[in-house]
C-alpha cells in the first residue's frame, strides 16, 4: 500500500496543521482565549462549530490517498468507509431508500421483479418489508447513539470536568448528538440501502453528496487562504510606508477590483482550460489533473478576491501607524520589517480573521455558479456544483427526479449556514464596531 | 466641481490602462493566437496554412508588442496591441471571432439586459431597505432574533435553488408567467416578472443585513435621542432622521453597481434564456469567443470606473458638508 499526496491533499492537511498551532497560541493568550470563550459561549454559534468541525473531518479523511499493491485505483480513507455505496453496481435512478430501481417503464408496466436494486438484500419485495427494514436500522442507530452520547457527557465530566448542565454545553452535547447519530445511521444503511437514491447512471446520491464535501472545503478554505498573503503584506506596506508606495499598491488594486469578477475569473479559468487540454500528457492520472485543476481554480479567486481585505487593512494600518507604539518602536530604532510584523500585523488580525470566515461560505456558494457557468471544477471532479449542473434538467421531468438536486442543496445549505452562523458571531466579538446584541 | 470630475475622469485613465494591459497579457501571451485559432478552426486536422490565414483574416498575425520590421511610430503601431487595445477606448470592439460585429450585438442586447437589471435593483432596493428599517423597530424583541437567523438561512441557499424551485413552482405549476424566453417591447414584463421576483427574493438574506448594519451604526449617535426625546414618532425618526443620515453608506454601495446593469446578470439571463448581455457574454466564454469576452471585460471595467465616479458626485447631493478638495 502506498499512499499518494495530491496537491490538495498536503495544503488541506498543512492548514490543519496550522489551526491546531494556532490554538495552541492562543490558549497562551488570555485576552484572545477570552474572546474565544465568549464566541463559544452562544449556544448557536457552538452547534454551528460542531457541525462545520465535522464537515472539516469529512474533508480531511477525503484527503488520505492511497492505492494498494497492484491495484490501479487509488482510494481515500473516505472511499473505504463508503465502500458499499461505490461498489453497488447500478442500472439507473432509485428514490432514497427504495428497494426498487425507479424508471417510467418499470412504473407503468408492473414488471416489479427485474427492477430489485443490487444493493438492497432479495428478501425485501414488498414496501411493508421495506418499511420494517428501515424501521429497524434506525432503532439499532438510535441505541448505539444514546450510548455513546451517554459515553461522551459521562468522560467529558468525568476528565475533562465539563459540566453538561449548562445552557450552552447542553446544546453542545445536543448537536453532537445529531452528528454521532447521523454517522452512526449512515454507517448502518449504506451496506443495506442508498441512503439518498441513485442517479441516471446508478452512482449511489449520498456517496457523490459526500464526496463533494471535500471540494467545497478546499474551495472555501485554500481559496481564502491563499488570498491572505498579498492582501496582509500589501495592505500592511501601503498604510505604513505611504507615498509612492501607498499609490502603486492602490493603484494595482484598484485595477484589479475594476475588472468584474466573475468576468475574471471565467476568462482565467477559458486560459487554464486551453492551457491543460494542451499540455495533457504532462499528467501522470486523471485524478492528479482534476485535482491540479482545482488548486489553479483556488488560486485564480484568490488572485481576484484579495483586493477587498487589502484595502481594509491598509485603512487600519494607516490608522494604528499614528499611534504612540508605532511611534516608540521607530524612535527605538526597531526595523520597518519588525514594525510590520510585530507591532502591525497582531493588531490587523482581527480583520483577516473576520474575512476569512466571511468570505468562505460565499466561496462555497460561488463554485456552484463558477460550474454552471462552466467555469467550474474538472467535469470528473465531485462537487455540489457539478451535481445540480447535471441534475437540473431532472426536474423538470416526469416524474420528477428530485433527489440529486435536493441532496446537493442541502449538503450545501448545511454547511453554509453553520459557517454563516459562526462568522456571524466572530465578527460580532472581534469587530469593535460590530453590533452586540443577538 | 466640473474640475474635480474631471480630475477624477483623468485618474481613471491609467486605470483603465491596467486594465486593458492585464486582459491584453492574459487573453495573447498566455494563450497566444496560434491557440485561438485551433480553437476557432476546431481540434482536428488543422494545418499550419490554416492556422496562418485564420490569423491574417482577423489581424491576429502582427507581433504582440514591438514590431522590429517597421520603423519610425509603426514598430508601435503595427502590432496586435497596439490594434487591439486602442479602439476599445472609443468603444469600438470590433468583430469576434467569429465574425459577428460586437457593438452591433451590444445595441441590441442591452435593452433585454436594462428591461431585467433596473426593475431588480429597484425593487430590490426598497424591499431590503423596508425589510432593514422594520428589523431595526423590532430591536430587542423575540421576533428581531428570528428574522436576523432567517436572513442568515435566506443567504445561505444558493442563488441557484432560488431559480430553479422559483421556475418550477410558479412557472411550472400555476402557468402564470412563461418559463423562459423573451419579447421586446409591452410584452417584455411578463417575461422578466418571474426573473425579477427571484433575484429580489434572492438578495433579500444578505441585502437586509447589510442596510441593517448600516442603520444600527446611525441608531446610537445623538440626533436619534434627541429626535426622540422631541417626542416624534419611531417611524418619524427611522424614515425621516435615520434613513437621511444613513444615504452616505448606502449610495457607497449602491450607486457604484448602477451603470454594471447593462452588463446584465450571467446567471438569471441564461437560465431565463433572455437575450442580454449576460447571456451574451456565458454564449461567448461557452464558445471561447475570446474577442467577445475580452470587449465585456473591458466595457464592465469602464462601467465600474464611471460608477465610482458617479459615487463621489452623489456624495455632494446628499451631504453638502462634503467638499471637493
Amino acid at each position: 500500500m502506498t499512499f499518494i499526496w495530491l496537491w490538495t491533499d498536503f495544503l488541506l492537511w498543512l492548514l490543519f496543521a496550522l489551526s491546531i498551532y494556532a490554538v495552541i497560541k492562543i490558549r497562551q493568550n488570555d485576552l484572545l482565549l477570552q474572546k474565544w470563550k465568549i464566541i463559544f459561549s452562544q449556544p448557536l454559534a457552538l452547534s454551528a462549530f460542531i457541525v462545520f468541525s465535522f464537515y472539516i473531518l469529512i474533508g480531511l479523511t477525503d484527503s488520505l490517498h492511497f492505492r494498494f499493491n497492484n491495484d490501479t485505483i487509488t482510494y481515500s480513507v473516505l472511499d473505504r468507509v463508503l465502500l458499499p455505496a461505490l461498489e453497488a453496481d447500478e442500472r439507473t435512478y432509485s428514490t432514497p431508500l427504495n428497494y426498487e430501481q425507479f424508471s417510467k417503464e418499470y412504473l407503468d408496466s408492473g414488471l416489479r421483479g427485474r427492477a430489485h436494486l443490487n444493493l438492497v438484500s432479495a428478501q425485501i419485495s414488498t414496501p411493508g418489508e421495506n418499511y420494517s427494514q428501515i424501521f429497524s436500522l434506525s432503532i439499532q442507530a438510535l441505541i448505539y447513539s444514546i450510548f455513546s452520547i451517554f459515553l461522551l457527557v459521562f468522560f467529558s465530566k468525568k476528565i475533562l470536568s465539563i459540566n453538561p448542565n449548562t445552557k450552552t454545553n447542553r446544546v453542545a452535547f445536543v448537536t453532537l448528538f445529531g452528528v454521532i447519530f447521523f454517522c452512526i445511521w449512515a454507517i448502518l444503511m449504506m451496506p443495506n440501502y442508498h441512503i439518498l437514491g441513485t442517479d441516471k447512471a446508478g452512482i449511489d446520491v449520498f456517496y457523490k453528496a459526500i464526496k463533494s464535501v471535500r471540494t467545497g472545503m478546499i474551495f472555501g478554505l485554500l481559496t481564502t487562504i491563499l488570498a491572505l498573503p498579498p492582501a496582509i503584506v500589501l495592505g500592511l506596506m501601503a498604510g505604513y510606508f505611504k507615498g509612492k508606495t501607498d499609490d502603486v499598491i492602490q493603484y494595482i488594486y484598484t485595477t484589479i477590483s475594476a475588472i468584474p469578477g466573475i468576468l475574471l475569473i471565467a476568462a482565467l479559468v477559458l486560459i487554464l482550460q486551453v492551457y491543460m487540454d494542451e499540455h495533457a500528457s504532462d499528467y501522470a492520472s486523471s485524478l492528479e489533473r482534476s485535482d491540479l485543476k482545482l488548486l489553479l481554480l483556488c488560486v485564480i479567486l484568490a488572485l481576484t478576491s484579495w483586493t477587498g481585505l487589502c484595502r481594509l487593512i491598509r485603512a487600519e494600518t494607516l490608522k494604528l501607524s499614528e499611534l504612540e507604539f508605532v511611534q516608540a518602536a521607530k524612535v527605538f530604532g526597531v526595523s520597518n520589517i519588525k514594525i510590520l510584523f510585530n507591532h502591525l500585523m497582531p493588531n490587523v488580525m482581527h480583520l483577516v480573521l473576520i474575512s476569512i470566515v466571511l468570505d468562505f461560505s460565499g466561496l462555497v456558494l460561488i463554485e456552484a455558479v463558477l460550474s454552471y457557468v462552466g467555469v467550474g471544477v474538472d467535469a470528473t471532479t465531485m462537487s455540489w456544483g457539478n451535481m445540480i449542473n447535471a441534475a437540473r434538467l431532472e426536474i423538470s421531468t416526469d416524474p420528477v427526479v428530485w433527489w440529486p438536486l435536493a441532496s446537493s442543496f442541502i449538503f450545501m445549505f448545511i454547511l453554509v449556514l453553520s459557517a454563516n452562523l459562526f462568522a456571524d458571531r466572530v465578527r460580532q466579538v472581534f469587530d469593535p464596531k460590530g453590533d452586540t446584541d443577538a | 466641481m466640473w474640475t474635480y470630475i474631471l480630475r477624477r475622469a483623468l485618474y481613471s485613465i491609467p486605470i483603465l490602462l491596467g486594465v486593458n494591459l492585464i486582459t491584453f497579457l492574459l487573453f495573447f501571451m498566455v494563450n497566444t493566437p496560434d491557440d485561438m485559432a485551433r480553437i476557432q478552426l476546431g481540434t482536428k486536422h488543422i494545418t499550419q496554412s490554416d492556422v496562418h490565414s485564420w490569423k491574417e483574416e482577423k489581424g491576429y498575425n502582427k507581433p504582440l508588442f514591438l514590431n522590429t520590421n517597421q520603423s519610425g511610430a509603426a514598430i508601435l503601431t503595427d502590432t496586435i496591441f497596439y490594434q487591439k487595445s486602442i479602439p476599445l477606448f472609443q468603444l469600438d470592439f470590433g468583430h469576434s471571432d467569429s465574425g459577428r460585429n460586437i457593438n452591433k450585438d451590444i445595441n441590441e442586447r442591452m435593452w433585454p439586459s436594462l428591461a431585467l437589471a433596473i426593475p431588480s435593483f429597484i425593487i430590490a432596493l426598497i424591499t431590503n431597505i423596508v425589510f432593514a428599517m422594520w428589523m431595526v423597530m423590532l430591536m430587542g424583541t423575540k421576533l428581531e432574533r428570528f428574522t436576523l437567523i432567517l436572513s442568515v438561512a435566506l443567504m445561505s441557499i444558493s442563488g441557484l435553488f432560488y431559480i430553479i424551485i422559483g421556475q418550477k413552482i410558479v412557472a411550472g405549476l400555476w402557468h402564470w408567467f412563461p418559463v423562459s424566453g423573451y419579447q421586446s417591447g409591452m410584452e417584455s414584463w411578463r417575461f422578466v416578472l418571474l426573473p425579477v421576483l427571484i433575484g429580489v427574493v434572492a438578495g433579500l438574506g444578505a441585502g437586509v443585513r447589510w442596510y441593517r448594519s448600516i442603520f444600527l451604526e446611525e441608531i446610537n449617535k445623538p440626533y436619534v435621542n434627541t429626535a426622540r426625546a422631541k417626542g416624534l414618532s419611531e417611524q418619524q425618526v427611522l424614515f425621516k432622521h435615520v434613513l437621511r443620515n444613513a444615504m452616505i453608506p448606502i449610495l457607497t454601495g449602491v450607486v457604484v453597481v448602477i451603470p454594471s446593469l447593462f452588463m446584465g446578470s450571467l446567471i438569471m439571463e441564461s437560465f431565463f434564456s433572455i437575450p442580454g448581455l449576460g447571456s451574451y457574454t456565458i454564449d461567448a466564454i461557452n464558445a471561447q469567443d475570446f474577442a467577445i469576452v475580452r470587449a465585456m471585460v473591458f466595457l464592465g471595467s469602464v462601467l465600474y470606473i464611471v460608477g465610482l465616479l458617479l459615487t463621489d458626485i452623489s456624495y455632494t447631493w446628499v451631504d453638502p458638508r462634503v467638499k471637493f478638495k
